[in-house]
């Protein structure tokens, strides 16, 4: 079932040391893949404030995983979890397993930036650094070692190519982010995360500060990427999630209360909170 | 009957408020009015290029280039130690040192900057100077080098304080974008803070010069006081701030003299005045630049 499941035979993930619950997640509800990424009975604590309670979630390789809830109830904070993001915070702690091709991201002998360079991530506001257009892209590719010109440059081209923004750009790659729309600015920070190569793309409310025209294109961009990428995405948008997501995990107060296809999830959701609250009675 | 009031209290704070721009334009009139009337008896090129300076000789001679010499000198070696002490110090606090280390570091900084010049002139005579003239065999210890160090020292806290705003105002998501593509620290550091907050740090280093260049009784006491156009750092130097203070008041009021010290006043002035407009607007244009409101 595994195997005819995988279109791309080369997009299995290596199986890992660790044993991962291969085919289903915490619900025991079928995905019918390995997954990419899955955090396994995850507690976040900010001090002594627990955020995050017993979360496991399965990100499924070529998919789209929503993260959907009210604010302030862990999404962000599990989403920033994935690629050590969370490393900064002081004081915050974890406890659980959150694993990438079935090893765990925080073991000791993995390195947070090799790992950043496998999981990128696009933010909430748009943050191009205020250099020029192309050295943005470069930028990831570059302290990654890349030196030589030439393939530095198709890199940036095809990054912003696979962003949908070289048409708009490619005459101005000289001049400042800084100059560019807030759609067309996180699509170059979309872009710049493409440059990088990643595996794993998530997404944290990526739509939160665009107008809906530019909200589009961002989403157009995701599904398109999804052929891919794994993508995680927060939002609290639930249209937004019903149209890019593949699968939807609903977050309440640090908890996972539904998990599983988009469709049965806003459809048929199971339990009670998450019918409230995609119904708009409450968030 | 309040509104009179009102007016009344705002026309008060406007007072006050207006009263710094009447300051401003009341010592520019006297600058300009005492000090033009140097070109009565000397050409503007013989006053700043004229290698002599011997106000009291008989005759006169008005050549500050000797002072102009020495304020530059001592400035300059005040930025090669402020420079680097100053923008070192903003780097780890703002980025290096943990929270404990910063809330005792810094008041530690500020305090120096609060200690007065006559101090650090204090010092620099009755320590620095003597290990100086150890220190290199030196005939004098007060001399150019002295005197940049020490005012170096002075300046610190000012270069260090504004290039750590200037680090503040980087916004954090720079730091989170960089370290998501998989960027170190030491990688984002140099990449993206330090550019960003480049022009920030131009701010600090110009305001940090304006600082030194105006200072009077520390390069008064440890400068050395020789009117002479330094050929190295271990001459004796009297810069533009020490002749001032030192001859003004032997100077007849309306004499040569008198008018000559008001012109140096004067190219003081508008020297700092320029490097404080530069930082204004260097600092300006690297709010918009990140993005910030001004």
């Amino acid at each position: 079932m595994l195997s005819t499941a995988i279109e791309n035979p080369e997009a299995r993930p290596p199986s890992g040391p660790v044993t991962v619950n291969a085919g289903s997640t915490a619900e025991g509800e079928t995905t019918g893949f390995e997954p990419k990424m899955s955090a396994r009975g995850v507690n976040f604590y900010y001090g002594p404030k627990r955020a995050l309670k017993d979360i496991s979630l399965d990100l499924p390789p070529r998919m789209v995983t929503a993260i959907i809830g009210p604010s302030g109830c862990g999404k962000s904070t599990f989403i920033r979890l994935l690629n050590r993001m969370n490393d900064l915070v002081p004081d915050a702690r974890l406890e659980g397993e959150i694993l990438l091709d079935g090893f765990d991201i925080n073991r000791p002998a993995c390195d947070a930036a090799d790992l950043r360079k496998r999981v990128g991530m696009v933010f909430q506001k748009p943050n191009p650094f205020p250099k020029t257009i192309f050295e943005n892209v470069a930028y990831g590719p570059e302290v990654n070692g890349l030196r030589d010109r030439l393939a530095l440059e198709e890199r940036v081209e095809n990054s912003l190519r696979r962003a949908a923004l070289w048409d708009e750009v490619k005459d101005r790659l000289r001049e400042s982010a800084l100059g560019l729309s807030g759609g067309q600015q996180q699509r170059l920070c979309i872009a710049r995360c493409l440059a990088v190569e990643p595996e794993v793309l998530l997404f944290d409310e990526p739509c939160a500060s665009l107008d809906p025209i530019s909200t589009a294109k961002i989403e157009e961009l995701i599904l398109d990427l999804r052929r891919q990428y794994t993508i995680a995405i927060v939002t609290h948008n639930m249209q937004q999630a019903a149209r890019v997501s593949d699968r939807t995990a609903f977050f309440l107060m640090g908890e996972i209360i539904e998990v599983g296809p988009t469709g049965r999830i806003f459809k048929a959701p199971r339990d009670r909170r998450t019918e409230d609250y995609i119904t708009g009675r409450f968030g | 009957m309040n509104t009179t009031k009102e007016k009344l209290i705002k026309l008060l704070f406007a007072a006050a408020a207006f009263s710094s721009l009447a300051l401003l334009a009341g010592i520019i009139i006297v600058l300009f009015r005492e000090a033009l009337p140097v070109f009565s008896f000397v050409s503007p090129l013989a006053f700043l290029g004229g290698e002599s300076w011997y106000p009291t000789a008989e005759p006169p001679e008005f050549g500050v280039w000797p002072l102009i010499a020495a304020s530059a000198w001592v400035t300059g070696i005040a930025l090669v130690i402020c420079v680097p002490l100053g923008v070192g110090s903003a780097l780890y606090l703002h980025e290096l040192a943990g929270p404990r280390q910063r809330a005792a570091l810094k008041p530690v900084i500020e305090v120096l900057a609060s200690i007065p010049s006559i101090i650090y002139g204090f010092f620099g005579m009755t320590v620095m100077a003597p290990f100086m003239q150890e220190a290199f065999g030196l005939p004098i210890g007060l001399c150019a080098l002295t005197a940049g160090v020490i005012l170096g020292v002075m300046a610190t806290p000012t270069v260090a304080s504004i290039a750590e705003d200037a680090l503040g105002y980087v916004p954090r998501s720079f730091r989170e974008a960089s370290f998501a593509l998989g960027a170190n620290r030491w990688e984002t550091l140099v990449k993206v803070i330090v550019p960003a907050a480049g022009s920030g740090i131009s701010t600090a280093v110009i305001l940090g010069m304006s600082r030194a260049i105006g200072e009077t009784m520390t390069v008064l006491m440890v400068a050395g006081g020789a009117a002479v156009v330094p050929s190295s750092v271990f001459d004796p130097v009297r810069p533009m701030t020490a002749a001032i203070a030192a001859e003004m008041g032997e100077a007849a009021v309306g004499g040569e003299h008198y008018h000559a010290l008001f012109a140096i006043a004067l190219a003081l002035f508008l020297v700092t005045f320029v490097f404080n407009i530069a930082a204004e607007l260097i600092s300006r244009r690297y709010r918009l630049k990140l993005g910030l409101a001004r």
